[in-house]
């Protein structure tokens, strides 16, 4: 078990290896397809990516009273390409689900930055993982705007590593 | 002749919406943990053990399994000497409208495919009518959530393609799936018909009970030889390898053309959202 404090460095990502359980802290940015498309066409300098994490995540509406609503994570692929920009602006992590092209492990690789899964459909389990959430761009975007999450001990695991090894049967 | 009002179609609808996306069905929860005891790897069981610990958590606290709610998907088995005293997708409609409301489910629906716009309450519902014998309505009803709709296909093969080509089909598309649709999963597939009739028969083949046996026995046999094929191809639980991919395999078929063997895939999570309710 590796705990990890975002924002990341190059050195933190060198000591990952595909498979190693990982729990997060701090804090990390949501971003799925939408807000992908307008984070690398606005270029949005505003927002300081250096370290950061996106976790592709559309959370379900928070309850009154509650922070929150199921928060699991999307399937990456369709954010490979969109993803390559972001890891040039600095961006050290992604949390997702599910393969990914071997173009996007092959830029992962030259940024210096790692691909994470979290278990698929644990929503409600992964909601509880998250202690505070506030909106921080393309509010419009509603479940899709880039938010910054507040997580303790967040659990994923190494998918993608920065030494060429993957967590998925079948890849190489 | 029979009558059902609208109201209590739509309050059926809204709660089997709500109902759905908080309990997974105990079938489900006793094949997890069966595929749980099997796994041999820290990283599956692991993985499993999320799951499991997540319907559980989803159950207690009256909260979505998962953040993908889905599109609403509705099989009408509407009865000839029965009649709805309203208009029936209306009536549909509007229970999913009050269910991802106040079930505090995703809504997950765009009105156009290029300019993406949310509709906002979910609708419209994606509706299959058919008219049968009896005065009552049957419904079938699910979420559907995209992961692991977007992995499946349909292909036209050829008759002389047969068996053989079916399974290897099979194969191959759950193979390069690998942990995207969200393994271990629940395979529907449907042959026969033609282009359109192949995705409904695999798409009512992944609401059978799971632990229904299918009554064609050719059949019976191809859905577990399929099934333990495909667990060897060792995807595993989201992908990481294991003796878990498939949950089950469903096989529904309809006659079809001399020329034709239409054959589509279609893939199920493992939060297996859908339920029946006859009014």
């Amino acid at each position: 078990m590796i705990r990890i404090t975002p924002p990341i460095d190059n050195a933190t990502i060198k000591q990952l290896h595909a498979g190693d359980k990982v729990l997060l802290s701090g804090t990390i940015l949501t971003a799925r397809d939408q807000a992908h498309i307008r984070l690398v066409k606005d270029q949005a300098t505003d927002l300081d990516l250096k370290g950061a994490v996106i976790y592709y995540v559309g959370p379900t509406p928070a309850r009154p009273g509650e922070i929150i609503g199921a928060s699991g994570p999307t399937s990456s692929y369709r954010m490979d390409s969109l993803s390559v920009p972001l890891m040039e602006r600095g961006v050290k992590m992604m949390i997702g689900k599910g393969n990914r092209s071997k173009a996007f492990r092959n830029a992962m690789i030259e940024n210096n930055a790692v691909y994470m899964i979290a278990t698929g459909g644990a929503g409600a389990l992964l909601s509880s993982k998250i202690k505070s959430v506030r909106v921080i761009k393309y509010e419009d975007l509603g479940t899709e705007a880039v938010h910054a999450l507040e997580v303790e001990d967040f659990p994923c695991f190494v998918a993608y590593d920065v030494h060429g090894k993957s967590i998925f049967k079948g890849d190489v | 002749m029979r009558t059902v009002s609208a109201e209590k179609l739509t309050k059926a609808v809204k709660d089997s919406l709500i109902k759905i996306n908080y309990e997974l069905d105990n079938s489900l929860v006793t094949l997890l943990k069966k595929a749980k005891s099997k796994e041999t790897s820290n990283l599956s069981k692991s993985i499993l053990d999320d799951i499991l610990e997540n319907q559980a958590l989803a159950r207690d606290r009256k909260a979505p399994l998962c953040q993908d709610t889905g599109v609403a998907v509705i099989f009408v088995e509407h009865g000839l000497d029965v009649r709805l005293d309203g208009n029936l997708d209306d009536a549909i409609n509007a229970g999913v409208r009050l269910a991802y409301d106040e079930g505090y489910l995703r809504k997950s629906v765009v009105q156009h495919p290029f300019n993406r716009e949310n509709t906002k309450d979910n609708t419209p519902a994606i509706i299959h009518t058919k008219l049968v014998d009896g005065d009552q309505i049957k419904l079938k009803i699910a979420s559907k959530g995209a992961g692991s709709e977007n992995m499946s296909k349909v292909v036209m093969l050829t008759p002389s393609d047969g068996i053989e080509g079916v399974k290897k089909l099979v194969l191959d598309t759950i193979f390069d799936a690998g942990g995207k649709p969200c393994p271990p999963i629940i395979v529907g597939i449907g042959v026969g018909g033609n282009f359109e009739k192949s995705a409904m028969l695999a798409k009512e083949a992944i609401l059978r009970d799971l632990d229904d046996s299918n009554p064609d026995p050719s059949l019976n046999a191809l859905e577990k030889e399929l099934l333990s094929e495909i667990n060897a191809l060792g995807v595993g639980p989201m992908g990481v390898g294991g003796e878990t991919t498939c949950l089950a395999v469903k096989i529904n078929t309809f006659p079809m053309h001399i020329a034709s063997l239409p054959v589509a895939i279609n893939i199920q999570c493992h939060s297996a959202r859908h339920m029946e309710v006859t009014l």
